[in-house]
């Protein structure tokens, strides 16, 4: 016990680089690279003046180490500025758009988990038959289609051709969002006033959102699950397990699966960075009023600190996540110390 | 006449049949991805000869009309001809996605070979810089980028190609620690050889194979996130097709149910990419027959 706490601290501790250089290597491509802020904004024809006035306004006119400095200390302090377009600050666009996305990919994530690793452990029980080349296809498949593409037949078939789902958007024309605006989440909140049909009209949009998300990151699971499953069921205890009379099915899926599961864990934290690319595209391709749709509308608007502030917060839920998991990960299994 | 015509042709032949019961179906999976990318290949290199419109024509037919007879995936908004767009789109996601994986696989490449031999501080941070950027959401990177440096194809490319450096680095710099330990380099160095002939001879031939299959990889990811940055902020100027873009502007004709305009470029997209993830898939387990038990 004493030996994981010690495991957990370090590992947050380790943290702290990685979010250093990311922050680091944010700061050098919105700063440094060709393309100023400043004339964007204004336009190629604003007088010299005016542009001077602007740079030191935003401080852009200091050399670059102060805004280094400057930038990390706002950022340890949770300041990420103010919109240069709107009058917000960044961080209560992003506060108001966060659970948006959070809310799609934690369902996409669910879907892809269940989908994925039982087709995997499926495909891994059959091996060398039909149905495991068929599953093999599919997921191989299904990693080539592109989101946004996928979202977009989904919606045709399922939104236009047989009208059965929505196309658009977090909520129906019915459901006034502002009665029940506590969290964010929607779910939450129209289950903390207990309003069912709001509640299932807020489902019924996530349907085909999460779907797609979910659809396509299954195919890596499909493939790592099934990976980590032949392993595992070549080891001796599940013979053991046989020989004991134990159902097949029981020692497929409950037995061999528990064990396979660790290393698909890890792997799970790396395939963050994917969930949230794919979240970016799901939102756009459905209107989703979340983190990828905010980043999208300010880069044609060239808000700067807004594009900025949204990048941040990605780049922390990454760290923040394959910290969870490797602490996860250290509980599962114990012989995971460093 | 040393051998007869159907001799010619059949040696060939014979070699495919033998090389398809040897490595069975991974052999089918890299050439059906081979066959895959040459039709997209030929479409690139001679888009002239598989359709008498012109791309940009906006007088091909009516406006909108469904796939059939003359216009066999029919017509967008601006009375082009779809297919013909498709057509010459390729050369624009090719040249993109696969300019990109070479940049990024020499530079990725050079560093880990660097990195690995070197040592020391330089690793570290390196190592350190290279972990932190391959955790990061690499779209987020390049729309970072794209919107940063502004439109265009060059611009798109290099974004793309940021990405990928990490991959590449993390795989050579790995193999470089191991190989700079084998005796046939502690040979190599015992008599003489400067580091660079090490490198150059000695790590770099045994490091560039398995980089031919995360290569494959690399293009086959590199089409989708090139698909994506112009689905997502039109990053090309208008006077370049390109299969993203017809996919937005489709988009907008969704909901009216003019399916054709964002079925068939999605579908190629899909079609390119997959073709490369076979040949990966197929050579990966043909080269690294343990694997096979997988």
């Amino acid at each position: 016990m004493r030996n994981l706490i010690r495991y957990i601290i370090t590992r947050t501790l380790m943290t702290i680089p990685m979010v250093f250089i990311l922050l680091t290597i944010i700061f050098v491509v919105l700063r440094l690279m060709p393309g100023d802020p400043v004339s964007s904004m204004l336009g190629g024809h604003a007088p010299e003046r005016v542009i001077e006035q602007k740079r030191e306004e935003l401080g852009l006119n200091r050399p670059m180490t102060v805004q280094y400095v400057d930038y990390i200390w706002k950022i340890c302090h949770l300041d990420l500025g103010d919109s240069m377009v709107l009058q917000q600050k960044v961080t209560d666009a992003i506060a108001e758009k966060l659970p948006a996305t959070i809310e799609l990919t934690t369902f996409g994530m669910l879907i892809t988990i269940v989908l994925g690793v039982f087709l995997g452990a499926y495909a891994a029980d059959k091996r060398r038959q039909a149905r495991d080349s068929a599953i093999r296809l599919y997921g191989i498949v299904i990693y080539c289609i592109p989101v946004y593409w996928l979202g977009l037949m989904l919606q045709l078939i399922f939104g236009v051709w047989f009208d059965w789902l929505p196309i658009a958007g977090r909520t129906g024309a019915r459901v006034f969002t502002s009665d029940f605006e506590n969290t964010g989440f929607y779910i939450i909140d129209t289950l903390l006033v207990w309003d069912l049909e709001s509640l299932k009209d807020v489902l019924i949009h996530l349907i085909l959102p999460s779907f797609t998300l979910g659809l396509t990151l299954s195919g890596i699971f499909v493939r790592l699950t099934r990976a980590n499953m032949l392993d595992v069921l070549k080891a001796d205890y599940i013979l053991a397990a046989e020989a004991r009379g134990i159902s097949h099915t029981n020692i497929v899926y409950r037995h061999a699966l528990k064990n396979a599961f660790i290393p698909i864990l890890t792997m799970m934290g790396l395939q963050v960075a994917l969930l949230m690319a794919g979240a970016i595209l799901t939102e756009t391709t459905f209107s989703w009023p979340g983190m990828g749709r905010l980043l999208l509308e300010r880069i044609y608007l060239r808000d700067y600190p807004m594009i900025q502030g949204v990048i941040i917060v990605f780049a922390l839920i990454v760290a923040f996540i394959s910290l969870l998991v490797d602490i996860i990960y250290a509980i599962v299994d114990p012989r995971i110390r460093y | 006449m040393k051998y007869s015509m159907a001799q010619g042709l059949g040696r060939p032949f014979a070699v495919f049949a033998k090389m398809g019961k040897k490595y069975g179906v991974e052999w089918w999976i890299l050439v059906t991805g081979a066959v895959i990318i040459l039709a997209i290949l030929y479409m690139a290199l001679a888009p002239q000869t598989l359709t008498p419109f012109d791309p940009y024509n906006q007088d091909a037919g009516p406006q909108l009309i469904p796939p059939g007879g003359e216009h066999i995936m029919g017509t967008d908004n601006l009375r082009r001809d779809v297919w013909t767009r498709i057509v010459f789109g390729s050369r624009t996601i090719l040249s993109i996605s696969v300019l990109a994986a070479i940049i990024s696989s020499f530079i990725g490449i050079s560093l880990g070979l660097l990195s690995g031999y070197a040592g020391g501080m330089l690793d570290r941070t390196l190592s350190l810089v290279m972990d932190a950027v391959y955790v990061f959401p690499g779209l987020i990177l390049a729309i970072a980028l794209a919107a940063m440096v502004g439109p265009g194809v060059i611009n798109i490319t290099f974004a793309v190609a940021v990405i990928y450096i990490p991959t590449y680095f993390r795989l050579v710099r790995g193999q470089t620690l191991a190989i700079k330990q084998e005796l046939y380099v502690e040979a190599a160095r015992s008599i003489g050889a400067t580091n660079a002939t090490i490198l150059m001879k000695y790590i770099f031939p045994n490091v560039i194979a398995t980089t031919v299959v995360v290569f494959t990889l690399n293009v086959a990811d590199a089409i989708m996130i090139e698909a994506a940055l112009t689905y997502l902020v039109l990053e090309l100027p208008p006077s370049i097709v390109d299969w993203g873009m017809d996919l937005a502007m489709g988009k907008k004709y969704l909901a009216s149910g003019q399916w054709w305009l964002i079925t068939f470029p999605g579908m190629m997209i899909s079609m390119l990419a997959l073709g490369f993830t076979m040949i990966g898939e197929g050579l990966s387990e043909i080269l690294n027959p343990r694997l096979l038990e997988r």
